[in-house]
């Protein structure tokens, strides 16, 4: 297991580095995101601040989760409409997350599920969870422990913006990672 | 009649008191054909003026159903209290079908006895006729007795006037969030309160004898639970809460069980869950999701939504568990299915075209019809007796609540002052007849 976690930690501090030179940033299209919703329960980053924190990736801490120049400052994971897949570039994003977590076994997280308001309310439970689930399996192949994670939906009950139209629905298509304790 | 009035009393014992009205009813579209019935405004033979309207409550019931067309006030050409005093023939010209009329008088104290009398006009005879105690609080819940009796007396049907709906209000107040689960009558008078919470409230679902309600609420942070509470007493009890979804509660016709909706094993899943014992039981397996269960009225099946096939759709299953099969194939969302009370159709869900709309599918032709035309309808119920269908849709930015008669020729739609309302659900019959 310790191995593994290891072999997670290398690669995804590997996939990372790897984005941070290809300059596709999650990192940088998630605080574009945050400006726009203004409320998702987490620290506010600017694109500027974060485009700078690019090459601090190899020294991924817990700190690095309050540290706004750190792409973990980042919570928010979205999806596409009906789908509960990570999107290919969100999962180096994950794995850093992971990355942390793996490292910091003490540490605990809440994966949060979300939806759009569309279609019916128990059905959007479902994908929330489904959603949260897709997260949670991820961060387990990385040698996260069960213990540390607790999944919840939350489905269209708690948008992140309230609004009725596409722009609105695609913030609230989301996985929000609640640190519990560190 | 002794019977009568055993039942009406039992059940309005613990009727909250009369309080502002919060729903208001707004006929948006209404039915050529209705049938014209005029309501006389009933006398008070000695004078105290009772505080309610009853003929007004009576009328404004007949008219909600979309069957009837009640006479305006203004235009009744008599103000009869009696049948003596009644000119059939002078009806008859006005081209009214049947008459109401009645009376609410002042007997020992604070209460009131009420008569009415339901006349045929066109053969000049009385069709039946009541007379019912009532306390001042009880006059509404009476006038909605006597409204659902003049329905079936004149449909063939049972009327669902004297029931309730349950439902959720949201509202923000100083930023925070608030939940509200409601309790109305079914003209949205007598809201009440059963629970407020910082957390979402969600599902209400009735007990098959309308006196409890199986709701989810996420109070606990970071878990949700599925509750019961007795309406009468506000006594409630947490019935599940796993890691994952506790959700989507249904009783069994019976009382005796839930399907729910788990993702205790993994995956969310439909479970029934024994309430004598908690015991738990596995219905549905697999990689989707699978949930929204519906009892059938006869208890031997129960629909649902799934994705297994790559789009939500719903299926049926037998209530032990086993093979599923697909039930609806038109649109590529259908969801949130709810039994008519004779389980011979479905209201659910229906999405095509980025609209989500309220359909009636029936279950031997599998035609669906489309009933509503919002763009974010949701949360369908049927009245007990079938003939409306209440669900939630937006206006203005705002969700309300509308009603559509099952047929889909009848429209109405309920507003609140402020907040947003939600999920409503129509309570069952909630006397014997």
């Amino acid at each position: 297991m310790r191995f593994i976690q290891a072999v997670a930690i290398v690669l995804s501090i590997g996939w990372l580095a790897a984005c941070s030179s290809t300059g596709d940033k999650k990192s940088g299209d998630a605080a574009v995101v945050e400006d726009r919703s203004g409320d998702a329960g987490m620290d506010a980053a600017s694109a500027d601040a974060t485009a700078t924190a690019v090459g601090g990736y190899s020294d991924l801490t817990i700190d690095s989760l309050t540290d706004p120049s750190s792409p973990v400052s980042q919570r928010v994971i979205y999806f596409e409409f009906d789908s509960s897949e990570v999107a290919e570039q969100d999962r180096e994003f994950v794995a850093a997350h992971a990355a942390i977590l793996a490292a910091n076994p003490n540490l605990k997280v809440s994966i949060e599920g979300h939806g759009d308001e569309r279609g019916a309310r128990e059905y959007n439970i479902g994908l929330g969870e489904k959603r949260a689930q897709s997260v949670r399996r991820m961060m387990e192949f990385q040698g996260v422990l069960s213990s540390q994670m607790t999944t919840v939906s939350y489905g269209e009950e708690k948008p992140a913006v309230e609004g009725h139209d596409e722009s609105a629905w695609s913030m609230n298509r989301r996985v929000e990672l609640v640190y519990v304790a560190y | 009649m002794k019977t009568i009035w055993i039942t009406l009393l039992g059940v309005c014992l613990y009727l909250p008191g009369w309080l502002q009205a919060a729903l208001t009813i707004e006929i948006t579209q209404g039915v050529e054909g209705a049938v014209p019935i005029a309501v006389v405004p009933f006398a008070a033979p000695n004078g105290r003026q009772p505080p309610q309207d009853v003929a007004g409550i009576i009328a404004a019931d007949l008219a909600r159903s979309g069957r009837f067309a009640p006479v305006p006030e203004q235009n009744l050409i008599a103000q009869p209290v009696d049948t003596s005093q009644v000119r059939f023939q002078d009806w008859r010209t006005l081209g009214v079908e049947n008459l109401v009329i009645g009376s609410v008088e002042t007997v020992a104290g604070n209460e009131y006895r009420i008569q009415f009398r339901l006349l045929d006009v066109l053969r000049g005879r009385q069709i039946t006729g009541y007379s019912m105690p009532a306390k001042p609080e009880q006059l509404r819940y009476v006038a909605h007795r006597i409204s659902d009796i003049i329905y079936e007396k004149l449909t063939g049907e049972p009327g669902a006037f004297a029931t309730h709906i349950a439902y959720v209000i949201s509202d923000s107040k100083n930023g925070n969030k608030e939940y509200q689960l409601q309790l109305a009558d079914s003209d949205g008078y007598n809201p009440k309160t059963l629970l407020t919470s910082r957390q979402p409230l969600m599902s209400p679902a009735w007990s098959p004898d309308g006196r409890q309600l199986a709701y989810v609420s996420f109070e606990k942070k970071g878990r949700a639970a599925i509750f019961v509470q007795a309406i009468h007493t506000g006594k409630r009890e947490e019935i599940v809460s796993f890691a994952g979804i506790n959700g989507a509660p249904s009783w069994s016709p019976d009382g005796r069980s839930m399907a729910i909706t788990l993702s205790r094993d993994g995956n969310p899943e439909i479970y029934s869950l024994r309430l004598s014992d908690k015991k738990l039981k596995r219905l549905t397996t697999g990689s989707a999701i699978d949930t929204e269960p519906v009892w059938s009225p006869d208890g031997r099946s129960i629909v649902f939504t799934s994705d297994r096939g790559g789009s939500p759709q719903l299926y049926r299953m037998p209530s032990q568990g086993g093979r599923a099969q697909r039930i609806t194939f038109e649109g590529n969302y259908n969801a949130s299915a709810d039994f008519s009370a004779d389980g011979k159709s479905l209201t659910l869900v229906h999405g095509q075209d980025g609209r989500y709309q309220i359909a009636a599918l029936d279950l031997d032709s599998r035609l669906l019809r489309v009933l509503s035309d919002g763009r974010l309808d949701e949360s369908p119920s049927f009245a007990p007796n079938g003939s409306m269908i209440i669900y939630a849709t937006e206006t203005g930015h705002r969700g309300v609540l509308a009603a559509v008669s099952s047929d889909g020729r009848f429209h109405q739609q309920f507003s609140l002052s402020e907040g947003n309302v939600r999920e409503p659900v129509w309570s069952p019959f909630l006397t014997r007849k």
